[in-house]
């Protein structure tokens, strides 16, 4: 506990909003939309509720001054009349309530797809998402790029989930709702970011001991920044013969070690699905599910020993000597 | 209004000799009374809230900043899934059965309950199974070694607890403890149920009843199609786990939902099981401190067995984000929604017995009271949470946490405290310090505002539930630390409450018979009663019997 | 002390019996926890990926099936025979509710030997197989429960120590294997005829 507390605080407000009243897609601005009418109608349901208790409280307490405090108040029974009124309202009050709830579930759940929507197939696991674009023939993890959608023209991004494992949940707030990734089912929901930027969120659902650092960014490009990232992301991996010599003697400690029988780097001899695919691991910003930026330092320290950072992470302690440690940082640094 | 006798003068009958301290204990151990199995109940369940509470506190801390290190993971998932299953089902159900066991005979005018023998076995085999659940900590062993609790979470879901996920024994610690704690529950509920319906005095006709003794009736007919469920769940994991059977088996086309279904059929109602007897208590504190009838006795009856029947086919709102389909979805809001009608009915019903009424604020009326105000607020997050869309985004955070802590703490543990100051008197002969009870409201009231008011606004900033540690870049640090501190002074709180009950019992005023004034048959019997509680039993002609004796130019039989 | 107002009854203060409330309340219990195996079975039923079905290795068991049912005829007897003080009757009929239960658990065995030896079928195999002896075999444990209730209602009745005074607790005892046999009943129907 040695950082400046002071620092932390200062940053609660300002990047990195989670926040479920900052919509930014179409699925959280109608969740965002009803959630003012039913806060509406409770608060003022409290405003009358606690200030009728409040009041009676107040006003009916025994007081020992008064003329008869130690007689009993009459004796009321019941009030057919007060009664039923006070049935009444309340199924109004659920009628009305149902009736706007069931538009939004409809308008989200049974939403028609258009033709220009992207594809994506999210396999949870633990403790990291893995992201393919069927259609491209991409296949990557925990950072997913998706494009922006203009409301006139829309892109929306159908997302189908299931999971590898025990039971997630896909929640990034400031775009939609939470939906789980359950094994042996197949969940679908939508996205359609209308604003470029960084949306952050993380896994919903217990699903183990690193539940925590299961995290989730979801990059919304601009049309020409998605084309440019699928572009890269569609090349085979940097299997340069011009790499420099620790990279190819990184490289081929990678290809003779265990790390292949977990790990896929497209076109070359590793093809483990255990894990996430590293073929572009050099792209992203952060490795261990978002958890860490992807620096060399980072990267070198947790191929070292992920318990350090992520205890019950998956992936063993690779007990490689310095050399080689050194050597596979400096290769998988040029997976870009 | 209080009618305490001061203490006797010294008397010259006959007073018997001391007992030995092993017959003494041997009493109790196989005792098969009624009054003393209700206060081993509440006396166990006292000890494991104290427990539960100082796992809670653990929790808070480690959750005060982002990237904390005060526990592991590994901890911090054991204490959450501990803290839940020894709330529900060790602090929870035994405190309430506990309270229903001493009291639903002496308000029927029956000298025990129907089945005695099933009452002690009941007790013991939850007992058992409470402290099952903590051998864990020596005994299990889980994914990192020996000593390991259950870190499944209390909903266990599957295939989380799958022999592959959670390997070693602390899954079945669980498991079992729960199971022979449901045991427990089956037999006390049909005690219960049994006493009422066939051991009522002469005269007190099932409309007749005190409101507490139906809502313990609706409770406990609610325990046998809702802890069953759990049970069979519970043998199909178990079976999965150790006979190879498939029925949370994904690999082999099981279903996860199924459980979840399985669960949630057991967990909703389950909810309602601890709610509705924390209704029972209010039914009959706010008219005696209101020092009025309760408003609307039929309306009461109807909404509470209204409750009891709606609270079974809710479960799936808690499954909002599984991908039921639209339909489902729809189905379980509205359900959900409809549960709001009777409970507001009751809560407008106390309101209305308040109302011109002459409030007297004792200990227990202020945390009535305070219960009234709460449970408003729980029960209006509530119909938030059943807006299915909302709940897709605000379920499985901190906002559906802080929703069910409301009710829990700021519903039920309210009222349990003032169930305490109110019946205190009766179980023990002494009235607990009524300047102690007040501290005890304000302090414990400041902590429960500040750790569960706050708490709702992590969730609405996207904070997911079970998760041992956070980013610092979400903006959820300064609401968690708000939370954390408001759990010192529940904890302050709960310790002077332990307090006044020890110091009371040796040094309380003694409280005589009826020190509250009140109406129903329990206040007609000495304090504490004798073991045969009614030296006649009683005939009975109204729902307040003593308000007959003590008024009678105007009893009630007349308006009935 | 106690002074509550003493109205002449006008009617005799009767309520229901504890034995029978209380059993009532027991097979209220014990049925939801019956429906819940009796859902996982139908929720599961074709979606095995492999092993047998149910309509390639499952028989009707129609004469176990009548031998239990009738059993509940012959405990009805042996409650009857008690209530009138017949005790010789009563021991009879006990027997013969022994012997039919037992019949009905032996014919199980006999079916699951077959299952599992000849057709491969275990709790492992597959769905049926997990859903299929899980649900059957809670029912059949009632059944072993209730035969030991019984036979030992049968040696009180051959040893005298059981009298028409008793009466009340066979008839809980009887209502108790009722419940079983309509579960079988259920049992039957959803296995053996909707699942086939």
């Amino acid at each position: 506990m040695s950082r400046n507390i002071w620092a932390l605080l200062s940053s609660d407000f300002s990047h990195g909003s989670t926040s479920i009243f900052a919509p930014a897609g179409t699925p959280a601005h109608s969740i965002f939309s009803l959630s003012l009418l039913v806060l509406g109608i409770t608060t003022a349901i409290f405003l009358i509720v606690a200030g009728l208790l409040l009041f009676a409280v107040i006003r009916y307490r025994h007081r020992a001054s008064d003329a008869n405090a130690s007689q009993e108040p009459p004796q009321i029974y019941g009030s057919t009349q007060i009664e039923l009124s006070w049935t009444v309202i309340p199924v109004l009050i659920v009628v009305l309530l149902f009736l706007a709830t069931t538009r939004i579930i409809l308008s989200t759940q049974n939403a028609p797809k258009p033709a220009a929507a992207l594809d994506v197939t999210i396999v949870g696991h633990q403790y990291w998402w893995e992201f393919s674009y069927p259609k491209l023939g991409i296949v990557t993890a925990n950072e997913l790029h998706i494009p922006v959608s203009d409301p006139k023209h829309p892109t929306p991004t159908y997302l189908t989930m299931t999971s590898a494992d025990t039971d997630h949940s896909f929640w990034v707030p400031r775009l939609a709702g939470k939906m789980d990734l359950i094994p042996n089912q197949i969940n679908t929901m939508w996205l359609d970011p209308q604003t470029p930027g960084l949306y952050l969120g993380q896994c919903a659902q217990y699903c183990g001991i690193q539940h925590a650092k299961m995290l989730l960014r979801v990059y919304a490009d601009s049309p020409a920044d998605f084309a440019a990232w699928v572009a890269r992301q569609q090349k085979p991996a940097n299997n340069d013969a011009t790499l420099d010599q620790q990279a190819v003697a990184g490289r081929a400690v990678f290809q003779h070690s265990v790390c292949i029988s977990c790990h896929t780097v497209a076109g070359t001899v590793a093809t483990g699905r255990f894990g996430p695919d590293l073929t572009h691991l050099a792209s992203r910003d952060t490795i261990a599910s978002g958890s860490l930026p992807n620096t060399p330092a980072n990267l070198r320290a947790f191929i070292d020993n992920p318990a350090a950072f992520k205890p019950g992470a998956l992936m063993p302690a690779m007990h490689l000597n310095q050399h080689d440690l050194d050597a596979v940082t400096a290769y998988l640094s040029t997976l870009k | 209004m209080a009618t305490h006798t001061s203490a006797p003068a010294p008397s010259t009958t006959y007073t018997p000799p001391r007992r030995l301290v092993l017959d003494v204990l041997h009493d109790w151990v196989t005792t098969v009374d009624h009054k003393k199995l209700g206060l081993m109940y509440i006396g166990y369940a006292l000890i494991f809230l104290v427990i539960a509470g100082f796992q809670a506190l653990l929790m808070r801390v480690q959750l005060s900043i982002p990237n904390n290190t005060f526990v592991s993971p590994q901890t911090f998932n054991s204490l959450f899934t501990m803290h839940g299953t020894t709330m529900v089902f060790f602090v929870g159900m035994p405190i309430l059965f506990g309270f229903g066991n001493y009291l639903v005979p002496l308000m029927i005018g029956a000298r025990d309950m129907a089945f005695p023998r099933l009452n002690a076995f009941s007790f013991w085999i939850s007992a058992f199974g409470g402290f099952l659940l903590y051998f864990s900590y020596f005994g299990a062993s889980g994914l990192y070694g020996a000593g390991n609790a259950p870190d499944v979470g209390w909903f266990a879901y599957a295939p989380l607890t799958a022999r592959v996920f959670s390997p070693g024994h602390s899954t079945d610690y669980w498991t079992l403890a729960i199971l022979l704690s449901g045991i427990g529950s089956i037999g006390t509920a049909l005690n219960i149920v049994a006493t009422t319906l066939c051991m009522r005095c002469p005269g007190m006709k099932l409309s007749r009843m005190p409101l507490l003794v139906w809502l313990y009736l609706v409770t406990s007919s609610l325990v046998f199609v809702t802890i069953s469920p759990l049970t069979a769940a519970q043998i199909m994991l178990m079976l999965d786990r150790y006979a190879g059977s498939h029925f949370f088996d994904t690999q082999a086309g099981g279903s996860a939902v199924l459980w979840m279904h399985f669960f949630w059929i057991f967990g909703h109602p389950e909810v309602y099981i601890l709610v509705l007897p924390a209704f029972a208590f209010a039914n009959e504190i706010i008219p005696v401190f209101s020092r009025k009838a309760i408003f609307g006795y039929p309306a009461m009856v109807a909404a509470s067995v209204g409750i009891g029947f709606i609270s079974l086919s809710v479960w799936a709102h808690h499954m909002f984000t599984v991908g039921l389909g639209p339909g489902a979805n729809t189905f379980f809001v509205l359900a959900t929604m409809v549960i709001s009608v009777p409970t507001g009915i009751k809560l407008f019903n106390w309101l209305a017995t308040l109302w011109g009424g002459k409030i007297h604020f004792t200990a227990s009326m202020m945390f009535a009271i305070g219960f009234l105000f709460q449970f408003l607020i729980a029960g209006l997050t509530g119909i938030m949470l059943s807006v299915a869309p909302f709940d897709w985004q605000l379920g499985s955070s901190y906002f559906v946490v802080a929703h069910f802590h409301y009710v829990l703490v700021g519903a039920i543990l309210f009222m349990i405290f003032s169930a305490f100051y109110y019946w205190y008197p009766k179980m023990s002969g002494r009235m607990l310090s009524e300047r102690l009870g007040k501290w005890h409201f304000w302090i414990f009231l400041i902590g429960f505002h500040l750790t569960f008011d706050f708490m709702h606004v992590p969730g609405l900033l996207g904070m997911p539930r079970r998760i041992y540690t956070y980013e610092a870049d979400r903006g959820w640090m300064i609401w968690n630390m708000i939370v954390s501190s408001g759990a010192v002074f529940q904890a302050a709180g709960t310790l002077l409450f332990v307090y006044n009950m020890v110091w009371s019992y040796f040094k309380g005023p003694i409280a005589g018979p009826d020190p509250w004034d009140a109406w129903t048959l329990e206040w007609s019997t000495p304090s504490p009663p004798p073991e045969y509680n009614f030296a006649v039993i009683p005939t009975v002609d109204s729902r307040r019997p003593l308000w007959d004796i003590k008024h009678p130019d105007d009893p009630d039989s007349r308006y009935e | 002390m106690n002074e509550a107002a003493v109205i002449p009854q006008t009617t005799p203060w009767v309520l229901p019996s504890r034995g029978v409330v209380g059993m009532a309340c027991l097979i209220i219990a014990e049925s939801a926890i019956f429906t819940i195996f009796v859902v996982a079975y139908l929720y599961y039923l074709g979606k095995d990926i492999t092993g047998p079905t149910p309509r390639q290795v499952l028989d009707l068991p129609i004469f176990t099936s009548i031998c239990l049912l009738s059993s509940s005829l012959s405990v009805h007897l042996a409650v009857s025979a008690l209530h009138n003080a017949k005790r010789g009757l009563c021991s009879l009929w006990l027997a013969v509710t022994v012997l039919l239960g037992s019949i009905f658990l032996g014919g199980t065995a006999h079916e699951w030997y077959k299952l599992i030896v000849h057709d491969g079928l275990t709790l492992q195999t597959n769905l049926f197989g997990t859903t299929f002896y899980s649900l059957v075999g809670l029912h059949a444990t009632h059944v072993l429960v209730g035969l030991i209730m019984l036979s030992l209602a049968l040696i009180f009745s051959l040893n005298g120590s059981m009298t028409s005074k008793h009466t009340g607790r066979l008839e809980v005892l009887s209502l108790y294997w009722h419940f079983v046999d309509a579960v079988w009943v259920v049992v039957f129907t959803v296995v053996y005829v909707l699942g086939r």
